[in-house]
């Protein structure tokens, strides 16, 4: 059944030299996902997804456009590399797929993902990394409303998102877990402004960290008060965040092939006041 | 001021002359209630810190303690009823909201106390449970709008071929499910009564939000894993050990907030089962964040199936609102199998008393209208009606069939059965029957393969009762009740009440 499946779609699956090219062209979401599913499982003696990963073994799907669910639940280590728009939840409930997007990526990346990494050549929608218990997400540019929602942070998870640009309103709300690192670069227009970062206060919208009661938020360069949450304390960096950060922020520059002098005592670090936000709210 | 509240809502009445000084209350009560007085041999109880959970009562050896409500507490009044008083003099005390547990109490009209099942007489006989064969299994998960048969010739033509692709489904050998009651709102011991009777019987429970504790795994076929706003303990793994997936839009005790279970209640295993830091607080926050709409709605839907290659039936659990019918209209079109309407008495571990005193509609109401809106737009057959909101016995369960459910959810009923006498303070954690709590000085109470026999019994009775009346109105197979309204009449209610359930009035024929 499984065979037939995929001998039915043979004229967009090409073989190359280390795993797969699908054209996603005129392909509706549920045969394109069917189609990563059944190879990765066909592919049991793993001649292209080798257990131990280099990570040199891909499926490569081109004319990507909006397809929604890719990456859906997927647990074998393998890279999936697209080329075009993805649609929603791009790897929701994923669980080790690496996932990297030549493009923009929509609403609701790494929605509930437990392990893996996304790596965005561009924007990313609202919510990404929503309720994330684990693995990595980069974001070349932008991200949307939400982002970081109810991430959360469980023994050896803990979830990453570096947005390369802005955020929009409502950051990290009620957060639990991990680390969003916001660094406000202005990529899109480095070559044609002497300055790289945006203005004090524009890396980010209104309301960051509403509601949150876990993990912490870096944003590069300050913003104003009055747009922290009021569960946020903020604070300069402490021992042990610049080597955190300098892991991430270098994966970051790698990933992107960017390259900035960034000055870390310019990080501002923002926590939450009490892991009960909550706690006097009850009669007895 | 000297303005903290003083007045108890129970009085405990120890007969001396019974009373032999063994302790056993003194080492029940959780709410230290009764202390034992060493110089005098005696034991004291102190009013104001009993909840009424009958504990002592029931346990004592010689029948001494008599636990009462208290009379005449404070000066009648129709307006002002004790309960106002109360909250106001606790409100003002710590500006705090009031919490409360179980369903609601409030004397709202109770639909099932007004409606009335039918039987034979004459003209078409009734049918004898016990010697005749009586069909009770439901199938629950979308259905086909028709069915397609390999049309052969032949030898071939006695075995035809079913071509029609049906979609999941669960089958359960009573229409009568356990509720979504999270571990961390329960103890592990009452999950796995839970749990286990369902294994047993044949049916099916529900997570809750929760997550799935790891000694649950073995009843996997018999679990609906529940995914919240809050997502907790949700991965890939615990989506493909349920039998099904429920989305948790809403609780009828709580419709439109969240949930909050407080850090102090996340020990290493509720935190290893939800799969939080241990002492964080988890809070469900009142909207899935991916969820502003039914096409939103249709996303996750897909999402959850898309993970568990369409194997398993996804579900929408939904509070019972105004707009019930509507809404459940729209879950039909996001392509859910299930609906589980939660009714505005159902139960919650801990819930603002506010909210679950005032806020929703009865599940008969909402059962009746959704029902009616689904056949008017012909789509009813696209997805299995549960219902939920104090299902309290199984002619609940047949006037819900009738009214159109396909199958139930019993949550307060199935907590009865293990030994909760209904005090509503589920939300101290202090539960002295080992039910709302994880203590394990009080978890131990609650022995599961005990707890497991008595929700066996419980279902084994009630599967009795509901063949016995099916069987009365000559109907062999619960198929043929479901939305069988001419099997219901009113009583004592008014027009407007009986049109919305669509069935008439006791004393009308057919």
């Amino acid at each position: 059944m499984a065979d037939s499946f995929l001998k039915s779609f043979k004229n967009i699956i090409k073989k190359s030299k280390n795993g797969f090219i699908i054209n996603a062209e005129n392909i509706a979401y549920k045969d394109l996902n069917r189609i990563i599913r059944e190879l990765v499982k066909n592919d049991k003696d793993h001649t292209y997804f080798s257990e131990d990963s280099g990570r040199s073994e891909i499926i490569e799907i081109q004319k990507v456009l909006g397809q929604r669910y890719i990456g859906d639940g997927i647990q074998e280590n393998i890279k999936i590399v697209l080329k075009g728009t993805p649609g929603n939840d791009l790897a929701a409930f994923m669980d080790g797929p690496q996932i990297e997007i030549f493009g923009n990526a929509q609403d609701a990346s790494g929605n509930t993902m437990n392990s893996g990494k996304i790596i965005i050549h561009g924007n990313a929608g609202d919510i990404t990394g929503y309720s994330m218990r684990g693995g990595e997400i980069y974001v070349r540019n932008d991200v949307g409303y939400r982002s970081g929602i109810h991430m959360k942070s469980y023994r050896e998870k803990f979830p990453v998102i570096v947005i390369g640009g802005r955020a929009g309103d409502f950051l990290g709300e009620y957060m639990a877990g991990g680390i969003v690192i916001v660094l406000g670069l202005n990529t899109n227009d480095f070559c044609r402004s002497n300055s790289f970062i945006f203005k004090k206060n524009e890396a980010v919208g209104n309301f960051v960290g509403t509601g949150m009661h876990g993990g912490v938020i870096y944003i590069y360069g300050d913003i104003f008060e009055n747009k922290l949450g009021k569960e946020i304390i903020k604070s300069e960096l402490e021992g042990s965040d610049k080597a955190v950060l300098e892991k991430y922020i270098s994966n970051y520059f790698n990933y992107f092939s960017l390259h900035y002098n960034l000055d870390y005592n310019k990080f501002i670090k923002l926590e939450p006041y009490s892991k009960r936000p909550y706690g006097n709210l009850y009669a007895y | 001021m000297a303005l903290k509240l003083n007045q108890s809502e129970f009085e405990i009445h120890r007969d001396e002359q019974k009373c032999i000084s063994c302790q056993v209350c003194v080492r029940q009560c959780s709410n230290d209630v009764h202390e034992y007085d060493e110089d005098n041999e005696s034991i004291i109880s102190d009013n104001i810190k009993c909840v009424g959970c009958q504990r002592c009562e029931t346990l004592c050896p010689t029948g001494a303690i008599r636990i009462k409500q208290r009379e005449s507490e404070f000066k009648y009044n129709y307006n002002w009823s004790p309960g106002h008083l109360k909250n106001i003099y606790k409100q003002a005390e710590t500006g705090g909201v009031i919490l409360t547990g179980m369903g609601s109490d409030k004397p709202y009209t109770i639909y099932w106390d007004h409606i009335l099942f039918n039987a034979s007489q004459v003209t078409n006989p009734s049918i004898d449970p016990l010697r005749e064969p009586m069909e009770i299994k439901t199938f629950i998960g979308r259905k086909p709008d028709k069915i397609d048969l390999y049309k052969s010739s032949g030898k071939n033509m006695k075995n035809p071929v079913f071509l029609t692709n049906l979609g999941p489904q669960l089958e359960a050998e009573i229409p009568v499910l356990f509720s979504a009651m999270s571990y961390g709102s329960i103890s592990l011991n009452a999950v796995k009564s839970i749990s286990r009777a369902a294994y047993e019987f044949g049916t099916f429970y529900n997570t809750g939000e929760g997550g799935l504790h790891k000694d649950l795994k073995k009843y996997s076929e018999s679990t609906i894993v529940q995914v919240a706003s809050g997502r907790f303990g949700v991965d890939k793994d615990y989506l493909n050990s349920g039998a099904a997936i429920e989305i948790k839009i809403g609780q009828g005790a709580k419709p439109g907030i969240g949930g909050h279970l407080p850090g102090e209640k996340v020990n290493y295993e509720v935190s290893t089962t939800r799969m939080i830091p241990e002492g964080a607080d988890a809070i469900s926050p009142a909207p899935h964040h991916d969820i502003y709409s039914i096409e939103d709605l249709a996303q996750l839907i897909s999402a959850l199936k898309e993970a568990t290659e369409y194997k398993k039936p996804v579900g929408v659990k939904v509070s019972a609102v105004h707009n019930i019918a509507p809404i459940a209209s729209g879950i039909v079109r996001a392509g859910a199998d299930f609906i589980s309407i939660d009714g505005f008495r159902g139960g919650t571990g801990a819930a603002p008393q506010v909210i679950r005193d005032n806020v929703g509609i009865p599940i008969e109401l909402a059962l009746a209208s959704v029902d009616i809106r689904l056949r008017e737009e012909g789509i009813r057959h696209n997805i299995s009606l549960l219902v939920a909101g104090s299902i309290r016995s199984s002619s609940d369960v047949i006037k819900a069939i009738a009214l159109g459910a396909d199958a139930v959810y019993i949550g307060t009923a199935a907590l009865l059965a293990l030994g909760c006498h209904l005090c509503q303070k589920c939300y101290t954690s202090k539960c002295n029957w080992g039910i709302a709590t994880q203590d394990p000085y009080l978890t131990k109470r609650l022995n599961p393969e005990i707890g497991a026999r008595r929700l066996y019994n419980l279902l084994t009775a009630w599967a009795h009762e509901i063949k016995e009346m099916l069987g009365g109105a000559g109907i062999n197979a619960i198929e043929s009740l479901r939305g069988n309204r001419e099997h219901l009449r009113g009583i004592g209610l008014s027009e407007k009440e009986l049109s919305i359930l669509g069935i008439k009035h006791a004393g009308e024929a057919w």
